[in-house]
């Protein structure tokens, strides 16, 4: 199929999108009879009105909408010089998802195993963080919610947020002073005697996973914090009055009311983890493997991209299944999550 | 009441360690910005210094990087606040699937990594300037605020959703009723009960803006900001003077919140006196009212 024909489509997904909103709130509306509240311009005024729409279809259209869907688009297109765009030759493939799977365009013979990798442990590892973040927060959160008095809680949220005033380049920066080679952890170690040769955390890539453990643990404080804030807390005191242990208290009352919380929060910081670039780029040994350079690379080194949108395609279908996992998983509305 | 006393000791060390864990990198990296060894390093301590700031001053990249900056922040709060603003009314006005349809399409960019934010932005502009011709969007800094704008936009959304659930529509129906038209009813009623949380917005989208890495590195192209600029130098090598700007970052910041703080214990400590003063006032009415007394005591 012939690349033209994308641009055609391109172009009627978002008039199709406003006319399928329009008729549906337009129906919504009818349905509600006599009760219905007046239409949108009668409602708001022409001035209103107008800015209203003007500004949400700039945003959705140009902003969110059409930008995806020429990624998708481009992922699909082979790799022509400019002057060849739309030509005879600028014909739909799959080319560069061949080369993520295979690392050729032609031949199947074997895996691409450097891209591969990189892309399962990346997902692996980003599910690892969020599962870490939630038991560092948990107890964190529940003491914010259920038991400190408000100075205090101020104090608390005062002192959560000001790490994360500070860039996320100069947080993992923090992580690499702490361990490289002449880094303090190293410095310490040396000097007590434990070790001779320096530990070469960053090749170990301890320093890139404690840095993603670090670099988003604010999104999932958060979201338990508030969704633990709105249980009831005679509901705790019952529980104990019937004797259970603490341990039940929290398995079978605190986080089966958190569930929408953690399901946000455990979205968030996978969804940021998953696509993070400074910490990668920061405190990544030369070997090591994160999905997120290589996308930069397609683009600025290889400059491909098309591949690079092909990646990134592949990176955010995989955050798109994360979050319907999540969603089933816990039993949520995507409403519930975005909070 | 032992094994209480116990693990109320566990939680309050347990908090301790975090926060340990959450300062500890940051004031490692405080320590090495002013200790003389051009490696960055806090332990040993070799000597006190304030060179490595008068360096990051002399930093002409960084000091462009940081005006780039600050005009995206400041483009970027121009369009998001409004934006975000009209997406959240528009929000309140559709019904059930209407609503959820809606919801899924503007709650998206949350949702989605920053760096395909950034890469759909850039392949999207270039696209459209070649079909087109036109090259005036086709530009690093103008790509950048679009591309941050559309995720920042949902956050200001979801702030302002959270202020319109508040909203009491009577007061709009009593405006109309008065005979206010549509634009007098947002302008004087509507806007003036959002003025908070768009304070709020502004600031959220300012500090986003100001801080976002991901989708600007691919959105950027040739032109730098504050962010992009860092990256750079990270790699390149660790010198003390990337310290010394983080500390500069948090001196500013620590000084915004103590404001902040300071302006909110005032605002309420007003707040108290004005009430306390009210209901004297009414107490003393109550008091000068023939047999208000009277009515007082019978009442107890």
């Amino acid at each position: 199929m012939h690349s033209s024909t994308g641009q055609w489509v391109i172009l009627a997904v978002p008039v199709l999108m406003v006319l399928a909103l329009a008729t549906l709130s337009w129906r919504e509306r009818r349905a509600l009879g006599p009760d219905a509240p007046p239409g949108f311009i009668a409602r708001n005024g022409w001035p209103v009105a107008s800015f209203l729409i003007l500004a949400v279809v700039l945003w959705t259209v140009f902003m969110i909408v059409l930008p995806l869907l020429s990624m998708i688009d481009l992922s699909f297109r082979p790799r022509l010089p400019p002057a060849q765009w739309g030509n005879a030759r600028d014909i739909y493939t799959l080319d560069h998802y061949r080369f993520f799977l295979f690392g050729s365009n032609t031949s199947t013979d074997s895996w691409n195993v450097t891209h591969l990798k990189a892309f399962g442990l990346t997902i692996l590892v980003s599910i690892l963080v969020t599962a870490l973040d939630f038991c560092i927060c948990y107890p964190v959160a529940f003491y914010m919610a259920k038991v400190a008095r408000p100075a205090r809680l101020r104090l608390m949220m005062l002192m959560l947020i000001a790490p994360y005033w500070v860039n996320e380049l100069l947080r993992a920066f923090a992580f690499r002073l702490l361990f490289s080679n002449q880094g303090l952890i190293n410095r310490v170690l040396m000097s007590l005697g434990l070790t001779d040769q320096p530990v070469d955390f960053i090749a170990g890539d301890v320093a890139l996973y404690s840095g993603l453990a670090y670099a988003y643990l604010l999104m999932m404080m958060f979201a338990l914090y508030n969704a633990i804030e709105t249980l009831d807390r005679n509901l705790i005191e019952a529980a104990r009055d019937l004797g259970a242990p603490w341990w039940h208290i929290h398995a079978f009352i605190v986080i089966p009311h958190a569930k929408p919380g953690i399901g946000s929060g455990a979205t968030l910081v996978f969804m940021l983890t998953a696509g993070s670039l400074a910490a990668p780029l920061i405190l990544a040994g030369p070997r090591s493997l994160w999905f997120t350079p290589i996308v930069y690379d397609r683009f600025y080194q290889a400059f491909n991209w098309q591949q690079g949108a092909a990646y990134a395609l592949i990176l955010l279908v995989a955050c798109i299944i994360f979050v319907l996992g999540v969603l089933k998983l816990f039993r949520l509305g995507l409403g519930e999550i975005a909070k | 009441m032992r094994a209480d006393t116990l693990r109320r000791a566990l939680v309050g060390f347990y908090i301790l360690l975090f926060f340990a864990y959450l300062f500890g990198p940051l004031v490692v990296m405080g320590i090495t910005a002013f200790n003389t060894p051009a490696y960055p390093q806090a332990w040993p301590f070799e000597g006190f210094t304030l060179d490595w700031f008068g360096k990051l001053a002399g930093d002409k990249d960084l000091m462009l990087g940081l005006r780039t900056s600050l005009w995206i922040g400041l483009l970027v709060v121009l369009v998001s606040v409004p934006v975000g603003l009209a997406g959240a009314l528009v929000m309140t006005q559709l019904q059930a699937r209407a609503r959820s349809f809606y919801y899924l399409i503007v709650v998206s960019p949350v949702l989605t990594p920053g760096v395909i934010i950034g890469i759909s932005t850039v392949v999207f502009w270039r696209q459209a300037t070649q079909l087109t011709g036109l090259r005036f969007f086709y530009d690093g800094t103008l790509m950048t605020v679009l591309a941050q704008s559309s995720f920042i936009s949902a956050y200001t959304m979801l702030i302002f959703l959270a202020r319109l659930a508040r909203f009491d529509r009577t007061l709009e129906e009593a405006a109309l009723d008065l005979g206010a038209s549509r634009w007098q009813v947002f302008r004087d009623v509507m806007l003036p009960f959002m003025a908070p949380s768009i304070g709020s917005a502004a600031v959220v989208a300012f500090l986003s803006s100001f801080e976002n890495y991901n989708t600007t590195t691919f959105s950027i192209l040739a032109d730098k900001t504050l962010t992009t600029v860092l990256a750079g130098r990270v790699r390149q090598g660790t010198t003390p003077a990337l310290s010394a700007l983080a500390v500069t970052i948090i001196a500013v910041t620590v000084a915004g919140a103590l404001l902040y703080e300071v302006a909110k214990r005032r605002e309420e400590a007003k707040a108290a006196r004005r009430e306390r003063n009210a209901l004297r006032a009414e107490s003393q009415d109550m008091a000068a009212l023939p047999g208000a007394s009277d009515t007082a005591t019978q009442a107890i």
